[in-house]
């Protein structure tokens, strides 16, 4: 195809088709993807966040790993026992290598967890396990500080690494294994894990070039990718351009003012769930005298139409919440529902002694949740209902959160992803009363404080049965929901989108990790 | 000469320093960069720490001296995001952009001239009064909603039915008002040619050509307008004066007088208002390079506000005013060149 045929041919708008996927002649599969941004770094322990994630599941394979309702698949772990309260022994997958051919053992998972808990974001999660020992070759043996009834949410972070290749110094002197934040490492230029695939090539913000490991350990994978080229697409509309003309095979996220668009095109298929990551409210108490007496917050609570945000305004795209662990998550009370009522509301601002109402400032970010700013002005025109005057501002999320940090409004905004997909985190960062020393109540903004509730977390922190734990959790959603502690809104979902070839489906999950080793593209 | 192009030299060098200052002095309103380096659960012990070590918490005098003590060593600090430094991040970027550009200047060189004079010459034509209408739609519409337009049309393409799809003259038109897309939508593809150094070309085979063609016509398509505009205003002034008449009463073919001694005193403000433009196209190779996620100067600056990656940000605003004093230089040079009654350093002729 010449230049000058495809510009003419375009300009006047006549025929012209670049092959839409390139696989289809040849045997080698390429899977081309767009994200929203690529990997920061290619030392996975360097910082904890999704697109972090997405490469360890695609470069790494994980001891266990999370299925799409919520269980447990072995993967280099292949079996697990509880030996006493604080010791979990895990028998691992045997005749393993790594990307460098070194043999993946014991010891490799024994460097890999001591490895994070010096790594800044994951030593927190990690500070409940007091030791790691190697008990033969393919044995490893968890010891916690007290029972820890999350060792095995906590194994599906660890990706064992080659800690042979990690070993040793550069030619400059430096240690291969450090985790430096700021500035290049060894780990966060080179990588060898297990995984399913090898990086062959990257480009800070343009791309990463995956190939095929060959000599990859699950058999049973149906995977049939050879090559992945992922590309980073910041802008929403390009990202739905870039699949819409055959550019790219698959993109996340799918921005909610598209997904009509995408639905309705024959050649691309439109994957969505109900996601984890609750957004609410913090009252901050500190800052105004009526956000103590918890019938005005009940008042609040009862004025935002959580169902109302979820279906005009995130046009279906959101689960309506009334409290912060979603359905699947151990604290998942089922009986708590949304309670607007502004009959109710207007009630008890009266009972409060507030009828004539308050005037308070609001702050929220403009780009980092789905329609962020525009939920933050609904929740404004609708709390004007009980004569709440709100202040609002929307701030990009680069400068919204040094004021998150310091408080900086009455009423603010954020969402909570649990790290451990499990409801004690959200406790712990967004409820428990603030501590600077233990850094409980880190994003507390609420400043909402109620010891009682933070004792039966803790207690649930130590219960290793899960049927008591999980009444224990659900007690504290019910307690919170009853003190109207905040005002949680709704659980923002996931899309993806593919051309119809690529059989996304049952790679993907909640966590927004699509095990992209296992994805069939169909060939014809 | 030597001496204009030593006082240019400290006139960048001041721009830069100026520069430098206030963006030094505004950067704690462009968010925290720990933010974007750790997750959301890092306890603020850990942040704090990082930030004594990147030096974030001492004095604006410490922190602006240590900067400019190395800047004076060409050393402008390290990315936060790439980890590099901000300079090698820059010339990575910078080929892209200057293609980018390079291509949208060819579109506006070779459509602005001929269009401008053809209808200062001929006004009243149907054409010319088409060129005005068209060219009055361009300067209007954002850069930004062309680029997507021009992504939906060419790209995505577009199937359209308001003439009876059963009838062959009626399929034919709808064929004709339909696009099947298929122009790459972001990116500058994969098969770029390597030159040398940082600097892979899109312009050394049509494969990878195709990719400039939207984002090019995209960002000309708010300068052309305006060029087109300018050169027509300026040669119907040129063809009122008066040497224009005597040429005329002198016999000298018309094609002459348009394109020799008309012309030439056209692109003398042309010039003027040009070079300052290519500076502006800078701004709008922002937006451009957003929408195609065209890996340039444009993109990586807003995505480094987006991460606050402050001592890129500095850097890109230093080669940026850096950018427009050399613009402008090489603009006075050109107006010597093509009006000798201009001289550089400022002394009477």
């Amino acid at each position: 195809m010449t230049f000058k045929k495809t510009l003419l041919a375009s300009l006047i708008g006549a025929t012209l088709s670049l092959p839409l996927a390139a696989s289809a002649q040849t045997d080698d599969i390429t899977l081309r993807v767009a994200y929203d941004a690529d990997p920061v770094s290619l030392d996975i322990h360097e910082q904890l966040s999704g697109g972090m994630l997405q490469l360890s599941h695609l470069t790494f394979d994980p001891l266990v790993r999370w299925t799409q309702d919520f269980d447990f698949e072995p993967r280099l772990a292949t079996d697990w026992e509880q030996v006493d309260n604080t010791t979990m022994q895990m028998t691992l997958r045997e005749g393993i290598t790594f990307h460098s051919g070194n043999p993946f053992t014991a010891k490799d998972v024994v460097w890999t967890v001591e490895r994070l808990k010096r790594s800044p974001d994951f030593k927190a999660i990690f500070d409940p396990v007091a030791s790691i020992t190697a008990v033969d070759d393919h044995t490893v043996e968890f010891k916690t500080k007290e029972p820890y009834p999350l060792l095995l949410n906590l194994a599906t972070y660890i990706f064992p690494m080659d800690s042979e290749f990690y070993s040793g110094k550069t030619d400059s002197g430096k240690d291969k294994g450090e985790i430096v934040k700021n500035g290049n490492s060894y780990a966060s230029t080179h990588i060898s894990g297990t995984g399913p695939f090898k990086v062959t090539q990257r480009q800070q913000g343009v791309k990463v070039e995956f190939a095929r490991f060959e000599d990859y350990w699950d058999d049973g994978s149906p995977g049939n990718v050879d090559h992945i080229v992922l590309t980073p697409i910041s802008e929403n509309a390009t990202r739905v351009a870039a699949l819409l003309s055959g550019d790219v095979d698959f993109i996340a996220p799918v921005p909610p003012n598209d997904l009509e668009r995408v639905r309705a095109d024959e050649d691309v298929k439109l994957v969505t769930m109900s996601g984890t990551r609750i957004i609410l409210l913090h009252m901050n108490q500190d800052r105004v005298e009526a956000f103590k007496d918890p019938r005005v917050r009940q008042a609040i609570a009862y004025t935002i139409n959580q169902k109302a945000i979820a279906d005009r305004l995130m046009k279906g795209f959101a689960t309506p919440a009334a409290q912060l662990s979603p359905e699947g998550y151990a604290g998942h009370n089922p009986e708590l529902e949304p309670r607007y009522d502004l009959e109710k509301a207007k009630q008890l601002m009266k009972e409060a002694g507030y009828e004539d109402g308050f005037s308070i400032t609001m702050m929220a970010p403009n780009n980092r949740y789905v329609n962020d700013a525009q939920i933050a002005q609904a929740v404004a025109a609708m709390l004007a209902r009980i004569n709440v005057k709100v202040d609002l501002k929307t701030l990009p999320k680069a400068q919204y959160w040094p004021e998150y940090d310091a408080r900086a409004a009455d009423l603010m905004l954020i969402g909570w992803h649990s790290d451990t997909e499990d409801s004690a985190n959200f406790y712990q960062y967004l409820t428990e009363c603030p501590n600077a020393d233990t850094g409980a109540g880190q994003y507390n903004a609420g400043m909402y404080c109620n010891p009682e509730i933070d004792k039966i977390v803790a207690e649930a922190n130590l219960e290793t049965d899960r049927d008591k734990r999980s009444q224990m959790l659900q007690f504290v959603e019910q307690a919170l929901y009853d003190d109207a502690a905040f005002i949680p809104l709704h659980w923002q979902d996931l899309a993806w989108a593919a051309q119809n070839e690529v059989q996304i489906e049952p790679v993907l999950n909640v966590m927004n990790f699509p095990y992209l080793g296992d994805v069939v593209v169909q060939q014809e | 000469m030597i001496a204009f192009l030593i006082k240019r030299l400290f006139h960048a060098l001041l721009v830069m320093f100026i520069i430098s200052v206030i963006s030094f002095a505004i950067q704690d309103n462009l968010g925290d960069p720990i933010q974007q380096m750790v997750g959301q659960s890092v306890p603020e012990s850990e942040r704090a720490t990082l930030r004594e070590e990147l030096g974030l918490n001492d004095p604006f005098l410490v922190q602006y001296l240590r900067f400019a003590k190395n800047a004076l060593q060409f050393d402008f600090g390290y990315s936060y995001f790439f980890n590099e430094p901000t300079t090698e991040v820059i010339l990575r970027h910078l080929p892209a952009t200057l293609e980018l550009v390079a291509a949208a200047t060819f579109l506006i060189v070779t459509l602005s001239v001929p269009i401008g004079v053809y209808s200062a010459i001929k006004p009243r034509s149907p054409l010319s009064r088409l060129f005005m209408g068209v060219s009055i739609v361009g300067i209007s519409i954002p850069v930004f909603l062309t680029a997507i337009v021009l992504i939906q049309i060419f790209s995505i393409g577009i199937s359209i039915t308001p003439f009876p799809e059963d009838i062959g003259w009626g399929s034919w038109l709808n064929g004709l008002l339909s696009t099947e897309g298929g122009m790459p939508a972001y990116g500058r593809g994969n098969d770029l040619t390597h030159v040398f150094g940082t600097w892979y070309t899109n312009y050394a085979s049509w494969d990878s050509l195709v990719y400039l063609v939207l984002p090019a016509i995209s960002l000309a398509s708010i300068m052309l307008p305006l060029f087109i505009r300018l050169i027509r205003a300026e040669m119907l002034e040129v063809l009122q004066s008066d040497y224009v008449k005597f040429a005329k009463a002198k016999g000298i073919s018309m094609r002459r007088i348009y394109f020799l001694h008309a012309l030439k005193n056209t692109m003398l403000p042309v010039i003027t208002v040009g070079g300052v433009q290519i500076g502006t196209l800078v701004a709008f190779t922002i937006l451009t390079e957003t929408v195609f996620q065209w890996p340039g100067m444009g993109l990586m600056f807003l995505d480094a506000i987006e991460r606050s990656d402050i001592p890129l940000i500095i850097t890109y605003l230093m080669v940026v005013g850096l950018i427009f004093v050399i613009t402008n230089t090489l603009v006075d040079l050109i107006y010597g060149l093509v009006n000798p009654t201009v001289k550089l350093t400022g002394k009477p002729a």
